[in-house]
Order: C-alpha cells, then structure tokens, then sequence
C-alpha cells in the first residue's frame, strides 16, 4: 500500500470512527481529528522529505516489470503509486501517486487541515457533526491532489465540496449565511458539472482515464493524425476545464461566491476551503487541463489572461473598499488567484512553477489569515474594521501574526508568496508584457493600500472606543499559527525545497507543451 | 405456455391472496404484523423463480419472455415491492380500511410489474399495464377518509384511463398496419411494409402507444397527475408508484423502441422527439419543485426531472444508455424509498408534510436525519453516492453519442442547467434537517424531543443506507448485471 492512501485514509476512516461515537463524547470529536489530520501531516511530510526528484540523466532503476503504467510512471516521474481496479466496466482505478507538483500540494494541504482542525476552537455545539464534516473535507481533498485517475480525482473533489453547504448553514455567522451558503454550493456545483463534462469528453478521446496514458497518447501523437483529436474538440474541451475549474477557483466574474462565502463560514472551513479546495481548480488545470488539450489551451489562454487581470484588478479594488475583515481577506485571496492564472496562462516553466509556488504560499497564507481572523471574532464577535482599533497593544502575539500574514499578501520579500509571485512574473513578461505590467503594479499599489491600511486601522494606534476586550493566544493555541507561520518563511527564503520538486516534474509538462508554437514568436 | 416460467408472478399473486385469506383468522392487532410475511415470501418468490432462469428455460413461450433484461427489472421490482411493504407496515396506524389489502395489492401490481418486465407482445404489454393501473386506482385512493386521498384516486383514474385508451388506440393501429402482435413479428412486417400511409399509420401506433408509457413515466406532456396523485396517495404508494410504476414504463419503453420497431431507431425525428421530451422533462421537474415546501409534492416534482434523466439515457437508443438507465434507476429507488420514509414517519407524527417538520430531525432522530441527508444528496447526484453514480453513467452515454446525434450537445447542456437548479431544492431539504427554524408563522419553537423509528422503517431505512452508499462506492456489480441485461437489446438488431 502507498503511504498516500494512508494520507488520505487516515481523516476518513476517523470520520467513519466518529460516526459512531456518541455525540455526548464531546472531547472525541476534536482530539480524534486532530489525530488523523496530525497523522496525515507527519505521513506527508515523509513522502515529501522521501520524495526524490527524478534524476533524468543518470539511468534510472529499471522500470517495473509489467505494466505498461508503471513504464509510465517512471518516465513521468510520479513515486509512491497504487493502482487497484475499482469499476471495471466503466474502465476506472483507484489509482494515486504523486509528482513534484501533487506532492507540494499534498504537503500544503495536510499542513493547512492539521491547522484548521486545531483553530476549531469556536465550534462549540454539535462537534460531531462538525468534526465529521471536516474529516470528510480533508479526505476527500487531500486524495483529490494524488489522485492518477481523472474520474478518482473528480469524484473525491466533489466529494470534499458538499460539507461546505451544511458547515455554512449551521456553523456560519452573519445574516447573509443562508445566502452564502446557497451561493457557494449553485456555484461551485455549477463550476464542478462542467468539469463533468470536460472530464468525459476527455474519456471519450482518450479511452481511459488514467492521467498517465492520456499523457503518453498526447504526447506520442501531438502533430500527428493518428489519435490527435481535432482542434475544435480540443477548444470545447479546454473551454468546459477552464470555465469550470475557473468557476470552482474564482476566475473573475465568477468569484463573487468566494469572498460571501469565507465571509459567513466558520473558521476551519474558510481555511480549508480557501487554502487548499481552492487551489484544486488550479492543479487539475495545470496537470489536466494544459498537457491534455494544448491546441485548445492556445485559443483560450489569452482570454483566460486577460480575465485574470480582472482578478487582480478589479479584486484588489472590492477589497480596498472592504471594511469587514474577512471580505478584505476572502476579496485579496480571489486577487491573488489571479496571479496564478497569470502564470498558467504563460504556459512557460517558470511560470508554471511559480504558479504552482503561489498556490502552496497562498494556501498557507489564506489558511493563516482565516484563522487569525475567525480567532479574533471568537473573541470580538465582530470583524467590523471601524470597531477594532488598535488591537496590537493586547494582542501581541497575534497582532504580530496578523501584520506578518497582510505583509506576506501584499508580496514582502522573505515569504513565500514574493517568491512565488516573482517567478511567475519572470515566466509571464515575455508572454504578456501589457498584462504582466499592469499586473505588478495593481499588486504592488492596490495590495499594499489596502493591507496597509488594514494595519493601520486594525493593529496600530490607540484601542478604539467600540473595540470589545479582547485576549491573545494562549500557549498551544499559537502552535497551528506559528507552524503556518514557519512555513510560510521557510519557503520564503529557501523556496529551493519546493522548486526542485516542482521544476522536475514541470520537465515532463514540456512534453504536452511541445504541441504549442512558441509564443515569443508571436508577439515580437 | 410454460407455467415455472411466469411463478414469479404467479407466486406474487398467490401471496396476495394468501395474505387476504390469513387476514380472516388474524387478529386486528396483528394484522400489520403481516407485512414481515409479506416481504420474507415475495424473496422466497423470487429466488425460487430466479433459480427457474438459470435452468434455461429463458426462451421459448409467446409474448413473455425471461431474458436478463426481464429479470433484472424482475429483481428491481421485488426489491422495490419489499421495501414498500416493510414501509406500509410502518403506516399501518394510519389506514382505517384494512391494511392486508394493501399488501395484496402491492402484490397484485408486482405481478403486473413482472409481467411487463418480460412482455414480448402488444396484448401482454397492455395487460401488463392495466394490471399495474387499475390496482394503484384503488391503491391511491386507500385513505378514503382523506379528501386528498380521494382526490388522488379520481385525478389518477381519468388520466390513467385516458392513457390507456391512447395506448390502446395506437395497439390497433400497429396491429392494423403490420397485422402482428408479438414485438419481433411486428418488426419483421413493419420492415416489410412499403405502402406509405400503412407506414404512417405503423408510426403513429408506436407514438400513440409510447404516450401510454411516457405517461407511466411521467415525462413531459404526460406529468400533469404527478404533484396531485403523489402528494394525495399514502406514501408507501407514492413510494412504490415513483419506483416501480415508473420502472415498469421504462422497460416497457425499452422493449418496444428495441424490440419492436427497430426500423425507425434510424429516423432523426424518434431522437429529436426523445431529446426535446428529455430536455423539458429535466426543465419542468426542476423548476417546478423550487417552490415547494409540501415534501410529497417537492419529491414528486424531482421524480419528473429524474424521469427526464432517464430520457437523457433512451435518446442514445444504444446499449451503453440502456445499462445506464437500469443502474441510474437501481440507485434511484435507495434515495426515493429512503427519501419517503423518512417523510411517512415525520409526517406521521406532526400530521403534515410541510417542509418544516423536518426541523431539528438531525437531534430528534440521527438515523432518519441520516439517511434522508443521503439520500437527497444521492437523488441530486453528488459522490460519494448511488445517484452520483447513476448520473455520471448517463451522462457519459448521452455525451458519448454527441457525434451521431447533433441535438445532443442542446439537451446535455440543458440537463446540466437542471442539475445545478435541482441543488437549490434538495438542498432546502438538508438545510432543514439541520438548521431549519421550523414554522415561522408557529408560536412554539419546533420540538427538540426523540422521534421514534418503527421497527420495518428502521429496516427500509438501513437498506437504503447500505445501498446509498454501497452502490456509491462499488457499482461494479450492479453495473455489471446491468451491462448484461442490455448487452444485445438495439445492437442485436
């Protein structure tokens, strides 16, 4: 067995143990899955740290006798794989492993669900249901990054989104929550049923859903008759992933549900929905989406670019204007989105890279940020800006944080998100010189006005006449902060840790992307 | 005619009486007690007649057939029928006419259901169909103290009757142009015919007799009884005219698109038809039950979109959208059987199907809370579920035959509207189990305090947790069966 199916098994078997415990246990509940979410990080952790990149130019062991995936795997350098028949007749396997990318993005999701379980602390009524709702989330989520079979993958996503409804409905705040909670679910739903139809599509040109076959058939036959499928299948194709996944991260004008519903979700929900389901869209467009369809990701890359300008346009302009907490912090998380549009829609290394780099900083961050912030309405009961002033003077520790995680969104050097940001600027200049202009400076000027004002009004100054009394974090409950915290810098000043792993396995996307003219031709 | 070949239904009929019989020396108390008998010898029935098709006796008599098609929905049936009597026993303090009858003629209508699961011929077809009509005439109306319930049975009658008499006008015209009744006779002289009135006349039977079956199935323009007849029926009824009537019009529909007109699976205009009548199914069902706050009404509206899914899998015409049809409708009858169970009881004990009895269900009764949560989420199709499966089965039929159809790309995008508008009312559903503030305009807050489950429900309720999830996880089986019923029913022709 893979240690990645214990990864993903552990939160789920503990929701399975959960649902028969009674709920009087309420002790259970909390500590259970702060159990299996631990287990899962230590398990990711040793993956990561287990994980070697593929070395390409020294002869690597001989592949594994057999099948023709395990060639596969190999050659796309995907480790740590099991492949078991689950419906035969429709042709699908329970099928996980991960590469550099997938095991980033594992490491990033475990970190933020072993966070947002212990920054659960609000939740106070009805553990049970919620803790099993979380489990459910985390395991459905963290198999979706590993999974190799597209319909594997599809299927536990789905599987993570629906608690998010229920979790809203009756852990959320504010009046809007019933709102939000429909929002959130009609769109998402919507966003996930195109992919639906993506994802059979694909099926049907392929003849299977094995990402690592559909791989090799696409590269092996990109330019030639045999088996390439039809520009025009490919524009419908990739036109369904992009607007679908593109409706799940938020691409603008879709992401109105996004800021409502962190607004109105209990804190370990907006961290873990924020932080880790969002960036699912984004991942499966890189690893689907860009090496499966490259001649339709020609036609709709330019738009998908000029649409992520209005995420981090039009995005960073809403939360200027934002005076509740979580609106700025859930309006600025869809704005950083669209840096990662920025550099999938380059569709160079380094952009993709930095692409990817982003979405494991954004997670930390959108998970640090969430929790900061449902920590403080735990104790303020509000996030009103205008009736919280000058928090630092009580808060220390957590008015440290706070200003390190708005600093970190608005791009200081030392944190992961500059790092990321940079490189996917660097990949993107030569492709979109206008966009990536505008880009940096609406990053640099918008982000930085509303996060320093932000600071201003929130932490510094004097305590405001309405601000509540208010109490810092508390010896272990700074841990999940602090460890999110830590991440964020040490991949901020060593991001080598994530590259290397990333950049190898971006070397095999080249492959699908040999099918693209270069586009530095074109716009010289 | 081979008498072990139909002791299915001959069994099932005979339990109907035997069950009225036994009824006479039973005291009134027990009476409801029955139903464990009920159920426990319509599963001897069938696997005593299941053993009957494996000695190969499958072929052979006129006009009935027990081919894997017949006893796949031979199965379905009686899985449906058991569920529905637990369910009825569980109802039982609510019927003040005698609830043996009811036993019987759920009964009576399995063998009419059997029977049409395997006719091969116009005659049986008919027979099949008002067998199952005319009992849920008078199963409709059982609660003849309820005006509702009287008016279920009146509305239910006169459309009904009006079904058949089409069904039974377009029966004549095919026997009238090809001179033929069993399905494969009819075949052979329709691709005979030449005359081009005769053929009119031939596809204008077949129209008129799949009228009569859409309406069974409750598609568009044939839905009308629908929200009236299931809202006023007793619910184990609505529950067994959701599953089992409509499935029998399914594999009847099959038969005869298969079977017995194979020459017109070519006409673009059968598709169209199928695909427009699909596509306003899905619309109607879901935009009709937004507004709905009776459950029996809201599950009867999702019945009609889930009938147009199932249209979704006929328009292919081919075998890949047969088998998914089979294994949607397998997932289909755990959520809808969950789905009225749950309701009966709730409603049972606030005397009203209002969606806002089922407030604070998640603390009063976590199994019911539970299983009705599922099943929604199943009947709106989300994994890990059946219904998700089930979905996803007809979907990938109906897009894998985008390129013989150019209609197709239209009703799957339609279909996905709908999916996404039935979210929005399944979802009201989950919401009030779990934070629902109950009635706004009540005094009262609503009650906090334990529901009881009765013994049958709690069983019906496990069954369709087991199979919910069960056939969510593994379909393999089911599918696999299902691949098998319709391995050669359109490419043997």
């Amino acid at each position: 067995m893979s240690p990645l199916t214990y990864i993903m098994g552990l939160p789920l078997a503990m929701a399975l143990i959960l649902a028969v415990v009674p709920s009087e246990k309420r002790l259970f509940f909390r500590w259970g899955a702060r159990l299996a979410t631990l287990g899962s990080l230590l398990l990711a952790i040793y993956v990561f740290s287990a994980f070697d990149p593929p070395i390409t130019d020294q002869p690597g062991p001989l592949p594994a006798q057999g099948t023709e995936e395990s060639a596969l795997e190999d050659e796309y350098g995907y480790k740590f794989t099991q492949r078991v028949e689950w419906i035969p007749t429709l042709n699908i396997h329970y099928y996980v492993g991960v590469d550099g990318i997938g095991i980033v993005m594992v490491l990033m999701a475990a970190l933020v669900a072993f966070a947002a379980t212990c920054c659960a602390q609000e939740i106070r009524t009805r553990e049970k249901e919620f803790f099993i709702l979380l489990l459910l989330m985390t395991g459905g989520i963290l198999g979706a990054f590993m999974s190799l079979d597209i319909f594997l993958m599809y299927f536990l996503h789905e599987l993570a989104l629906v608690p998010t409804f229920i979790m809203i409905g009756v852990w959320g705040r504010g009046q809007d929550k019933d709102f939000a909670a429909y929002k959130i679910t009609l769109y998402l739903s919507l966003g996930a049923l195109l992919t639906l139809a993506g994802v059979i599509l694909l099926y049907l040109q392929f003849g299977s859903f094995s990402l690592l076959s559909m791989m090799d058939h696409a590269t092996q036959f990109a330019g030639t008759e045999a088996g390439a499928f039809s520009a025009t299948e490919q524009n419908v194709i990739f036109a369904l992933l992009m607007f679908g996944l593109g409706i799940l991260v938020g691409l603008w004008p879709f992401h109105t549900w996004a800021p409502l519903g962190y607004g109105a979700a209990p804190t370990a929900t907006a961290m873990m929905h924020a932080g880790v389901i969002k960036k699912f869209g984004l991942f499966m467009l890189i690893k689907v989406a860009l090496p499966l369809a490259p001649e339709g990701a020609q036609t709709w890359l330019p738009i998908l670019a000029l649409l992520c300008l209005g995420n981090i346009l039009y995005c960073g302009l809403v939360a200027m204007r934002q005076k509740d907490l979580n609106l700025l912090i859930g309006n600025s998380s869809v704005a950083h989105m669209g840096f990662v549009f920025l550099g999938i829609a380059s569709v160079t290394t380094i952009g993709l890279t930095g692409a990817v780099m982003v979405m494991v900083a954004h997670g930390l961050l959108a998970g640090l940020a969430f929790g900061l912030s449902g920590y403080l309405y735990s104790q303020a009961r509000t996030l009103d800006m205008e009736k919280l002033q000058g928090l630092l003077a009580g808060m220390p520790f957590w008015g440290t944080l706070m200003i390190m995680a708005l600093m970190a969104g608005c791009g200081l050097p030392g944190f992961a998100n500059f790092a990321g940001e940079l490189t996917v600027f660097f990949g993107a200049w030569k492709v979109y010189p206008v966009i990536t202009t505008i880009g940096i400076w609406s990053a640099l000027v918008i982000g930085a006005v509303y996060m320093l004002r932000a600071i201003r009004t929130l932490l510094h100054g004097m305590k405001g006449e309405q601000t509540p009394e208010v109490e810092d974090l508390k010896h272990w409950q700074r841990l999940p902060y602090a460890l999110l915290v830590a991440m964020l810098l040490l991949f901020g000043f060593y991001p080598k840790l994530i590259t290397d792993k990333i950049g190898k396995s971006n070397a095999t996307f080249e492959q699908a992307k040999k099918a693209q003219p270069p586009i530095e031709e074109a716009t010289e | 005619m081979d008498l072990q070949l139909v002791s299915l239904e001959i069994g099932a009929c005979l339990l109907g009486i035997v069950v009225l019989l036994v009824d006479l020396w039973t005291p009134a108390e027990r009476k409801a007690q029955l139903g464990w008998w009920v159920a426990g010898g319509l599963v001897a029935v069938f696997c005593y007649s299941f053993t009957i098709f494996d000695q190969g006796t499958g072929t052979g008599a006129t006009g009935y057939v027990k081919d894997s098609l017949a006893v796949y929905f031979q199965g379905y049936f009686v899985l449906a029928a058991v569920l529905v009597v637990l369910l009825t026993q569980s109802y039982a303090a609510r019927i003040r006419s005698g609830i043996s009858e009811l036993y019987a003629f759920t009964c009576f209508a399995l063998a009419g259901m059997s029977f049409a699961a395997g006719a091969n011929s116009l005659v049986l077809l008919f027979v099949a169909v008002e067998l199952i009509t005319i009992t849920f005439y008078v199963l409709t109306s059982f609660e003849r103290h309820r005006l509702r319930s009287l008016e279920a049975g009146i509305k239910y009658l006169i459309l009904g009757a009006a079904s058949s008499a089409i069904m039974v006008f377009g029966i004549a015209l095919i026997y009238g142009s090809t001179g033929a009744l069993d399905f494969h006779e009819v075949a052979r002289a329709a691709n005979g015919l030449n005359d081009d009135s005769r053929i009119l006349l031939y596809q204008l039977g077949v129209l008129m007799t799949l009228g009569g079956l859409f309406f069974k199935l409750a598609a568009v323009p044939f839905q009308l009884w629908v929200p009236d007849v299931y809202q006023g029926a007793p619910t184990p009824v609505t529950t067994f005219l959701s599953t089992g009537s409509k499935a029998a019009g399914i594999v009847l529909i099959l038969r005869l698109l298969a079977d017995a007109c194979p020459s017109l699976l070519g006409e673009a205009w059968l598709r169209q038809l199928l695909a427009l009548m699909a596509a306003a199914t899905i619309l109607y069902g879901s935009l009709c039950a937004l507004r709905q706050r009776n459950l029996k009404r809201l599950l009867g509206y999702s019945s009609i979109a889930s009938a147009g899914f199932v249209l979704l899998g006929l328009v292919t015409l081919n075998d890949q959208g047969a088998q998914a049809v089979l294994f949607y409708l397998t997932a289909y009858v755990f959520g809808v059987v969950g789905a009225f169970t749950v309701i009966s009881v709730v409603s049972e004990e606030s005397g009203d199907e209002d969606i806002s009895t089922l407030a604070n269900l998640h603390q009063r009764s976590p199994l019911m809370a539970t299983v009705l949560t599922l099943s929604i989420i199943s009947l709106a199709g989300v994994p890990p579920l059946a219904g998700f499966m089930g979905k996803f089965a007809l979907l990938r039929a109906a897009i894998s035959s985008v390129a013989v159809h150019p209609v197709m790309p239209w009703v799957i995008g339609l279909a996905l509207v709908g999916v996404v508008i039935s979210f929005y009312y399944y979802f009201t559903v989950i919401r009030e189990i779990f934070w629902g503030k109950g009635r706004f305009w009540a005094e009262e807050a609503p009650s906090t305090e334990p529901l009881p489950c009765p013994r049958a429900a709690e069983v019906v309720l496990l069954t369709c947790l087991f199979g919910l999830i069960g056939l969510g996880l593994f379909p393999e089986p089911i599918l696999y069966i299902a691949g098998e019923a319709t391995e050669y029913l359109f490419s043997a022709n």
